[in-house]
Formats: structure tokens, C-alpha cells, sequence
């Protein structure tokens, strides 16, 4: 009840705050000279905002730098020590090994079939229903996809029947089949069976930006290289992957920081074991379980570290579109 | 999908939709769809069924279905609380930030200030930094001031995160108004209070609400934020960061593990259903372009 009172308080309390907030500032802005008011009007408006940034934003991360030079306590000066022993650590290795292959898996896979779905929906009439379809995973969370995805997994030993969908599929199907347990088995490929189930989630997202973006390729263009005689792999090839580039571009760098930062479904699946390990779960591991600060600390600048080319990326592609505005 | 696009003028040469188009969307649609499907069906599958037969079987004869698996992951599993600690969790986090960052992208889209370009290329960056990054610091100041483990916690932390995007989405919007509304309030005397709160919130409406569905699922739908800043008491746990205790305590009790985690998907369902348009058009926002 106490907990209810509260919630209350905070979903009324607060935008009833932040109104308070303007409108007492503007008040006390209009005592002073119109030009005073433009000068300091902006600045008001963004405190709140800027208060947060710091505080939630820049400053833990330009702390978290200071501490991965630091020991597990963030008492004394390491130097690199902790870079050079993550460097070390067969663990950070599999797990630097593993988000490669993410990124390279994942990122492939979800633009690929995201493309397909698009490209392939925009034929039938039942478009909408189509895409809902493989949309919908994005609503659910990646611990409620890894529960979904462990029971496809799921394994028994034989002669035990296959309740799991994958290998009762393959036994049926495929004669002679022995039921794997597929996040366990065949390192490094059981990281193919969770990059899977992040595909599943995250192949909506392409397919809803890569199907706007086919919207606005003009139809002439497309129905002139029919009329020309091109085949229909021409026109993808030729008109349609081309008008798509910047989209693509788009939808792909976004697939790669998710690769890199992959974590939930990790975490709840195999927790990196059987060689499954990532960058982001292993942080988390530094961090509560064995109660390193500093090499937590560098191994989410490692984090960061990978990310930056994509953020300068993103920075560069935002100037370009401010100029066009 | 009604995601606010126009049909498509009826194009003359359309290419002929061959039958294998035809199965190979199907063919997708049904594999997307099975991996739910069967969650959805063994949630409701009593136990001694489910350990030997697979959720496909539950569609012949005997039909048996039961309800007693939600009962005991509500009352047993703690599912309840946490349903109601994932409300609570979910929407403050998804008020507070909607209008602190209403404020700022108001600021960043129709007020002139030194350094308004540079600022705001620093949100766009702050987009992607990993919150990885953040952690071990934020995790410091909150036990220095005794908030480690409680809600308003993750109510701050989250607005600080879901910021940037918010106001890179709303900035957007904003900017896309037109100029002679703005001219014209301001000569009729509108103030720049009168001027946010009757023009510019109630025309962009579409867009406040896609930031709501938007954040509001990424709220619910996190589990490193609470796992971090909540901790692992029960009492405040929303049902991410239960559902992943549930997977390593209850093993391959498939019946209880499904229904809890059909449970925490519940809520992002109906969101995903009555709300689809908006949360596409939130995702077109914030990526294609400004």
C-alpha cells in the first residue's frame, strides 16, 4: 500500500513538478529585459535534462574510465594491469571471440531475413498480418525469449521422447538424428543457437525500417525495369538494394550495437558457460561476483571502445541530415 | 501493419506473385510464430503431461488443459508481486523522462542559444554509449545516498537513459512543426509557456504517445538496469529479473517456467496489439531519419 501511495505520489507529483518548475521560472523571467529572457529562457528549459545527462550519463562514464585503472577496490593505481589482464583471462577471450562472431552472425542475419520479409511482404495482400508476425517478438523481453527458446531447445537424453520443438522436428525428419543439447554441445556453434534466439526478437526491427524504406522507392523506376525485361532478382539487386543503401546503413550499424552489447539473453540462457560468454555478461560477473571494479570497469571501456566507431558514425550521418533540413 | 503509411499507388507493372512467395511467407510467418505458440500452449499443460510429450501433442486427443499452473506461479513463484513491482517500476520510469525531455527538445528545436549544435550532436552520441559504462559509478552514488534497492532508483536511472532518445525523437518532431504556427502565436502575445503547453504538446500527441509505448516496453522489458540498482530482493523485483531467478530454481518444470513467463509478457501483448501503430512509427523516429 505504502509502495501504491508512492507510485502515486511520483506518476502525479512529478509532471505536476516539472510544470511548477516552468512556470514559476518564466514567471520570475519575465521581471527581467526581453533580451535577458531569450539569453537565459534556453537554459531552463534544458536543466532538468542536463542535470540527468550528467549525472546518469557523463560522469559515471568518464568515472568509469578513472576506475579501470584502478584495483578491485578502486583504492590504488593500477595503470593497465587490468587491461593486460583481461588480455590474459581465457574467458574475456572467449567471450571477445564470441562477440565477433555476433556481430558478424547476428548483424548478417537480422538484416538479411529482415530485407527478405520486406521485400517479400510488399507482394501479398496480407502485408500487415505478415509483419506482425515477425514483429511481435520485439514487444517481449529477451528473459521471456529465453524462456521461449530454451523449451525449442530443450534436450532429453534418449531414449526419453523430445519435447523440445528443434529436436523433435529433426528426429521425425531427419532418420538416424541424435538430439543434441544445443547450447551446450559443439562450441563454438551453441552460440549460434542463442544468437537465434536474439535474431528472432530483433529481425522485426529491420523488417518495419527496411519495409518503409521500400515504400518510398518510386514504382516507375521499379515497373520501367520490368518492362525492360529485368528478372525480379535483377530489380533487387540493381534498384532496390541500391535505393535502399542508406536504410540498410541504418538498420545495420543499430544490429551492431546490439550484437556488441548483448547481454539478457545470455544471461538467462547459459549465463556464458559451455563457451557461450559475452563482453556485456562477463562485466556483470567482474562486477557482483567477483568483486572487481577495475577490471569490470575495463572491460565495459572495452565496451565502449568497440561502440565508438559507430557512435562517430551516427554523429556523421545526424550532421548530413541537419544540413539537408 | 497501419504504420501510417500510405498504400502504395496501385503500381501498373506489379511483379506476379508467384505460389512460392506465398509459402515462403508462410513459411516464415509460422516458424516466428511456433516458439510462442508453444510457450502460450505448455503454460497451460499439467505437469505429468508436459515431462513426456511435447506442446504439438497437447492439439490431439485427450485435450487436457489446466489452469493450475498460473495459480501456482502467481502465489508461489511470487509472480504476483512482481507483476505489481514491474508496474511500478514501468510507469514512473516512462512519465518522468516523457517530460523532462519534452522541456529540452522544446529548447533544442525553436530556442536560439550558443552551442545548441554541439549539445545536442553530445545527445546523439549519448544514444549508443552502453550503459555497461555507467554502472559501477551510478551503483556508488545511489548507496551513498541510501537508494540502492529502491524504486525511486530505477525510476532515476531510467529517466537518465531513456533521455537522450526521448528527446532526440521528440527534438525531431518539434523541429518538424511549422514555422508560421510559432509566428503566428507569437503575435498574438503567446508566451513560450502558452505556446508548449496549447500548441506544441497537443499537436504532437501521435509522438508523445509513441515515446510512451517505447519506453514504457523498454522499461518493462529490462533486466540488467533492475538487476543492478534493485538488487535481488523479492520485495521490489519486477518479473524480468524474477523470471530469470525462475529459470535457474525450477529447471526443466516447463509447465510453471512458460506460465511465469507468459505472465510477464501479458502486460507488452496488449501494448504490442492496441498500440502497434505508435511503437512503429516510434521505431521509424528515432532511426530513418530526422
Amino acid at each position: 500500500m505504502d509502495r501504491l501511495i508512492q507510485a502515486m505520489v511520483v506518476v502525479i507529483g512529478v509532471p505536476l513538478a516539472t510544470v511548477g518548475y516552468v512556470v514559476v521560472s518564466e514567471r520570475l523571467l519575465s521581471l527581467l529585459s526581453d533580451h535577458v529572457q531569450l539569453h537565459i529562457r534556453p537554459w531552463v528549459w534544458l536543466a532538468p535534462t542536463l542535470a540527468f545527462l550528467a549525472v546518469f550519463l557523463v560522469y559515471p562514464s568518464i568515472n568509469t574510465v578513472y576506475l579501470s585503472f584502478l584495483d578491485a577496490t578502486s583504492t590504488s593505481w593500477l595503470g593497465l594491469a587490468n587491461y593486460r589482464a583481461l588480455f590474459l583471462d581465457p574467458t574475456v577471450l572467449n567471450a571477445l571471440r564470441n562477440n565477433l562472431i555476433w556481430l558478424l552472425v547476428f548483424t548478417s542475419a537480422t538484416v538479411a531475413i529482415g530485407l527478405l520479409v520486406a521485400v517479400l511482404a510488399d507482394r501479398v495482400p496480407y502485408e500487415g498480418v505478415a509483419k506482425t508476425a515477425i514483429f511481435l517478438p520485439m514487444a517481449v523481453s529477451f528473459v521471456a525469449a529465453g524462456v521461449i527458446w530454451k523449451l525449442v531447445y530443450d534436450y532429453r537424453p534418449p531414449p526419453l521422447p523430445q519435447t523440445g520443438s528443434l529436436n523433435a522436428f529433426l528426429t521425425a525428419v531427419l532418420p538416424g538424428f541424435e538430439p543434441q543439447a544445443w547450447f551446450v554441445n559443439n562450441a563454438p556453434f551453441n552460440n549460434l543457437a542463442l544468437i537465434a534466439a536474439a535474431v528472432w526478437v530483433w529481425t522485426g526491427f529491420c523488417t518495419v525500417i527496411l519495409s518503409a524504406g521500400l515504400k518510398s522507392v518510386p514504382a516507375e523506376l521499379i515497373e520501367a525495369a520490368r518492362v525492360d525485361g529485368a528478372t525480379e532478382w535483377q530489380v533487387f539487386r540493381m534498384i532496390i538494394v541500391p535505393m535502399l543503401g542508406s536504410t540498410i546503413a541504418v538498420v545495420t550499424t543499430t544490429m551492431i550495437i546490439f550484437a556488441l552489447k548483448a547481454f539478457d539473453i545470455v544471461y538467462v540462457t547459459t549465463n556464458g558457460n559451455f563457451d557461450t560468454e559475452v563482453l556485456a555478461n562477463r562485466m556483470y560477473k567482474e562486477m557482483f561476483n567477483v568483486h572487481d571494479f577495475g577490471r569490470a570497469s575495463a572491460l565495459a571501456v572495452l565496451l565502449l571502445l568497440a561502440i565508438v566507431p559507430v557512435m562517430i558514425l551516427n554523429v556523421r550521418r545526424f550532421r548530413q541530415q541537419e544540413e539537408m533540413r | 501493419m497501419g504504420d501510417g503509411e500510405p498504400e502504395s499507388a496501385v503500381p501498373v507493372a506489379r511483379a506476379r506473385t508467384g505460389v512460392g512467395v506465398h509459402l515462403a511467407i508462410l513459411a516464415i510467418s509460422l516458424l516466428w510464430m511456433a516458439p510462442t505458440v508453444g510457450l502460450l500452449v505448455s503454460s497451460f499443460r499439467p505437469p505429468a503431461l508436459i515431462s513426456r510429450t511435447g506442446w504439438w501433442t497437447a492439439f490431439q486427443p485427450p485435450f487436457v488443459f489446466t489452469l493450475e499452473n498460473y495459480q501456482h506461479v502467481l502465489t508461489a513463484n511470487n509472480m504476483a508481486e512482481s507483476f505489481v513491482n514491474s508496474l511500478f517500476v514501468s510507469i514512473p520510469a516512462t512519465v518522468i523522462p516523457i517530460f523532462i525531455a519534452a522541456l529540452a527538445a522544446y529548447a533544442f528545436a525553436w530556442m536560439e542559444f550558443p552551442g545548441r549544435a554541439p549539445l545536442f550532436t553530445i545527445v546523439v552520441g549519448l544514444l549508443v554509449v552502453p550503459l555497461q559504462m555507467t554502472l559501477i559509478p551510478v551503483l556508488h552514488l545511489f548507496t551513498s545516498f541510501g537508494l540502492t534497492g529502491t524504486f525511486a532508483a530505477i525510476w532515476l536511472a531510467h529517466t537518465g537513459y531513456g533521455l537522450p532518445f526521448a528527446i532526440y525523437l521528440l527534438r525531431n518532431f518539434f523541429g518538424a512543426l511549422p514555422r508560421a504556427m510559432f509566428e503566428a502565436a507569437a503575435t498574438d502575445g503567446a508566451s513560450p509557456l502558452d505556446i508548449f503547453f496549447r500548441l506544441v504538446l497537443p499537436t504532437s500527441a501521435p509522438a508523445l504517445a509513441s515515446l510512451a509505448t517505447f519506453q514504457f516496453l523498454w522499461v518493462w522489458n529490462d533486466l540488467l538496469v533492475a538487476l543492478v540498482y534493485l538488487g535481488g530482493s523479492p520485495e521490489v523485483a519486477p518479473m524480468t529479473v524474477t523470471v530469470s531467478n525462475l529459470v535457474n530454481s525450477l529447471g526443466q518444470n516447463w509447465q510453471l517456467l512458460t506460465a511465469a513467463a507468459f505472465t510477464s509478457m501479458v502486460v507488452p501483448l496488449a501494448l504490442f496489439f492496441s498500440l502497434q501503430q505508435y511503437f512503429v512509427r516510434g521505431i521509424l523516429a528515432g532511426s530513418v531519419k530526422g
